[in-house]
């Protein structure tokens, strides 16, 4: 069985973080993705990041994904792609799936880095060609460089909802609607404004009633709801598109934790179930460690520097540094996690981690219902 | 409404913003008008300036703010801005025209002397704009400069623009 100080897996900005703050520390790395390249969503991210500049502040995810793999493969770190992690074993066996083979390897510790997945909403006509995640569109323009569609609904007015509609209107796509269930813009309102003053409607307190087509999206019905969530009749809109784009919201995609037996916790705030982890990033679960969405849906900032510390203290647990030297290493990462979480815009992500930490006892007594440890 | 229902600021809504500089100001020099409002976490525009003419401070959700007296209309807050939500206004023109830089990300870009469509901040048009420069540079980081020539009525109404072609 091959073996390997420390696992990562996940090679998007928390795992990439994780592997160069511990490989930085001496430890051997081994990040295993399943996509067939490294970055995550970062590559998808062709806007300017928000921040200081500790965070990268004004730069581009896309150049920041390229300097994050540059510092990876200059530690070291081994990165194996095209590979999906499905089993983790006794806390310490990774279990994973190429294409041709399956193999495993021993870790001494882990560090979960996978991320989340985008939430669908049903509504009548939502199965048709054209209806698709947001983070799907994004992947097909941004990546693959094909328009989804001419003429698109974005549902979701949070920043992965804004900033995508901004994107279609850049790759040349229309974009006829913003709708949002709740009575206000969830995204940074200069995010908001941008597609504002290029000629996008935002509707809030709206949300998608029916598509309509033969073979695909050929026209999407939005309509008010009340303070019920209630469509109201007669408040009806006919918009002529042809592609609904969602951006309802992101799960962490946790499915490693619960089989290695993690404890969880259901903390809205962070996107649903997360693995119950400490500031030290690890979860109940000794030697296994979370970084980035999979630990609470954020901002891909705050997934960079959560991967710092899972680096640095899963380093340090594997001896490879003393803990005042990952105190001191740490330090710097957790102020400016700080420093995004502040403000009104930080509230979900620090009441969540805060909750997580008030309902510690809370996962320690509940009955296991899935994984099992 | 407000931008947080609709997306847009309205102009009150604008003139009261602590990046925003007084009209006075605006009359005497080419001046950043900077419309941030709502405590991000974010700060490049204060590293940007090196005039010292923004503020943001700690802490980082501070909303920036302008000392129009410091600042010389070069720019570079401009393009740092990762919300795109600074304009340069330069009112200082007595042809009755202003002259507007916006930062601008679609394709194709403006051509020089192009007339141009103007949209305010809930992309409606508004009126006619002339294009005088654009401006890339390795350090704009693909954010387009558009300089335009707008009716001096529109300076603080007209915040994109739209090509006839």
């Amino acid at each position: 069985m091959k073996q390997a100080e420390i696992v990562v897996v996940g090679a998007g900005p928390a795992g990439l973080s994780a592997a160069a703050a511990a490989a930085q520390a001496g430890a051997q790395v081994l990040v295993i993705d399943e996509n067939a390249e490294p970055g995550g969503q970062l590559f998808k991210q062709i806007h300017k990041f928000f921040g200081a500049s500790e965070h990268r502040a004004g730069q581009r995810g896309v150049d920041i994904g390229h300097e994050l793999l540059e510092e990876v493969e200059g530690l070291g770190v081994d990165v194996v792609l095209d590979a999906s992690v499905w089993g983790i074993y006794d806390g310490s066996t990774v279990a994973v799936a190429s294409q041709e083979y399956s193999w495993r390897v021993k870790a001494d510790r882990i560090v979960l880095a996978t991320g989340a997945t985008e939430n669908g909403l049903s509504f009548r006509g939502w199965t048709l060609p054209g209806v698709m995640g947001a983070g799907c569109a994004q992947t097909m323009m941004n990546v693959h460089r094909v328009l989804p569609g001419q003429r698109v609904v974005m549902v979701g007015s949070g920043n992965v909802g804004l900033i995508v509609a901004y994107q279609l209107l850049q790759a040349g796509a229309e974009v006829v609607a913003v709708v949002d269930a709740l009575p206000r813009v969830g995204g940074y309102p200069v995010h908001a404004a941008k597609i504002a003053r290029a000629g996008v409607p935002i509707y809030t307190s709206y949300s998608v009633k029916e598509a309509d087509g033969d073979e695909c999206v050929e026209k999407v019905t939005i309509w008010r709801v009340d303070d019920r969530w209630q469509g109201v009749p007669g408040s009806e809109i006919e918009l002529d598109a042809d592609t609904v784009t969602l951006a309802v919201g992101l799960s962490p995609m946790a499915e490693l934790a619960w089989v290695a037996g993690c404890r969880f916790l259901h903390i809205p705030e962070l996107g649903g179930h997360v693995p119950v982890h400490s500031a030290y990033m690890e979860t109940t679960v000794p030697g296994i460690y979370v970084a980035g969405d999979v630990s609470g849906v954020e901002e891909a900032s705050c997934a960079m520097e959560e991967g710092r510390l899972a680096g640095l203290w899963a380093a340090s647990a594997a001896g490879r540094l003393s803990v005042a030297a990952a105190v001191a290493a740490a330090a710097p990462h957790e102020a400016s996690l700080a420093r995004l979480r502040s403000g009104p815009f930080g509230a979900a992500a620090r009441g969540g981690k805060l909750a997580m930490d008030g309902r510690r006892d809370e996962a320690w007594g509940q009955t296991l219902t899935r994984g099992g440890a | 409404m407000s931008i947080l229902e609709d997306g847009y600021f309205t102009l009150e809504e604008v003139l009261a913003l602590p990046g925003c500089p007084s009209p006075e100001a605006m009359r005497g020099r080419r001046v950043a008008v900077v419309e941030c409002g709502h405590e991000l976490p974010c700060n490049p525009c204060e590293t940007a300036c090196k005039a010292g003419a923004l503020t943001v401070g700690t802490p980082i959700t501070n909303v920036p703010k302008i000392d129009a007296a410091c600042c010389d209309g070069c720019g570079i807050c401009m393009v740092d801005c990762p919300g795109l939500a600074i304009f340069i206004l330069d009112l200082t023109r007595d042809d009755g025209r202003a002259e507007l830089w916006l930062p601008h990300e679609f394709l194709p870009l403006p051509e020089m002397g192009e007339a141009v469509l103007l949209c305010d901040r809930a992309g409606s048009v508004v009126g006619e704009g002339q294009v005088t420069k654009v401006r890339q540079a390795k350090r704009f980081d693909r954010t387009a400069v558009v300089q335009v020539l707008v009716p001096e009525e529109l300076a603080m109404t007209a915040r994109a623009i739209a090509l006839r072609r």
